[in-house]
């Protein structure tokens, strides 16, 4: 009788070991979809595009990123950058933690980070263009695992982004 | 009881070979295509394949996806989500009808290692593109 138990675990292991189809409202717009759209953009009246775009070029190159893909004629850039992922609060957690015998713990160790520019024309406003810009991170830990992947929601990040922009474009940021 | 445990056996042993697919489909794709094609393909009613290109993208966009190429000459854009540690991949194609009345717009996205096959999802991606162009999404035959 206990082997047939085994049976049915491992059989109940074979049926979820292959779902992992995408959940079906994969491609639905999200609640905080038109939040996120204000967050990550601003308008800038200018009629050159390609300024625009190649003042988003010179700011991603300051905050380090390499530039991965261009295409001015619909206004893409596309950047991205490896760089440091520990926080203090982990160290000191692994480091309890080794102090108690727990042995080795993996801590975030590094991200890749990706971010795309992208311009657009106004729909409302003809005298100028939408920027918008979304940041998506993976983090993987000191295994290299992956530990985090995700796209990156923070205001500061944003406001801080259009603010460099705004001045490498010599133009006001307004919010959309 | 032994017929039974081995019952159970061969079929636990079937679902394992049964979310298996052959070498070939996994590399060449699925045998579905003419299904699969007509689930990721709508044509909308504009000559202007540059404006679908960037409401692809705008779309893609407000889908918290993160762009990593485009071309508008050929009028394709690929794209990568990244949502609760999981991956999805999407290309989204836009060329001209052969009547050049209208573009047709092809998408096909992946999520981690599996093509996604399910209609509802393209649908919404779909719906979502047309609210954008301010355009109705036609099915294509």
């Amino acid at each position: 009788m206990k082997k047939l138990k085994y049976i049915v675990v491992a059989c109940a292991l074979g049926i979820t070991g292959c779902a992992t189809t995408a959940p079906e409202n994969l491609f639905q717009v999200a609640e905080t979809s038109l939040q996120d759209r204000q967050l990550q953009s601003r308008f800038f009246e200018t009629n050159n595009e390609v300024e625009l775009l190649s003042a988003g070029v010179a700011v991603l190159q300051d905050m380090g990123y390499s530039i991965d893909e261009t295409e001015t004629k619909s206004g893409v850039v596309t950047a991205s950058k490896t760089v440091d992922a520990t926080n203090n609060a982990q160290i000191a957690g692994a480091v309890l933690l080794a102090v108690l015998g727990g042995g080795n713990m993996s801590i975030d160790s590094q991200q890749q980070i990706k971010v795309s520019f992208v311009t657009l024309p106004s729909k409302n406003n003809k005298n100028g263009y939408l920027a918008r810009a979304t940041f998506q991170r993976i983090v993987t830990n000191t295994q290299g695992q992956v530990t985090k992947a995700e796209t990156m929601k923070t205001e500061e990040l944003y406001a801080e982004f259009f603010n460099k922009l705004s001045k490498s474009v010599f133009l006001e940021a307004q919010k959309i | 009881m032994n017929t039974l445990k081995i019952a159970l056996f061969a079929a636990c042993l079937t679902l394992i070979t049964g979310c298996a697919t052959t070498h070939d489909a996994r590399i060449l794709g699925a045998d579905n295509q003419v299904e699969l094609r007509s689930m990721q393909t709508r044509s909308f009613d504009t000559s202007d394949k540059t404006i679908v290109v960037r409401n692809v993208i705008s779309t893609l966009q407000d889908l918290s996806f993160v762009i990593d190429k485009a071309d508008t000459d050929l009028g394709t854009v690929s794209a990568t989500r990244l949502y609760n540690g999981n991956k999805v991949r999407m290309t989204v194609t836009a060329r001209p009808s052969s009547s050049s009345k209208s573009v047709i717009v092809r998408a096909n996205a992946q999520y981690n290692l599996k093509p996604i096959e399910n209609p509802k999802i393209y649908q919404d991606f779909f719906s979502s593109l047309s609210k954008s162009l301010f355009l109705s999404a036609n099915a294509v035959e």
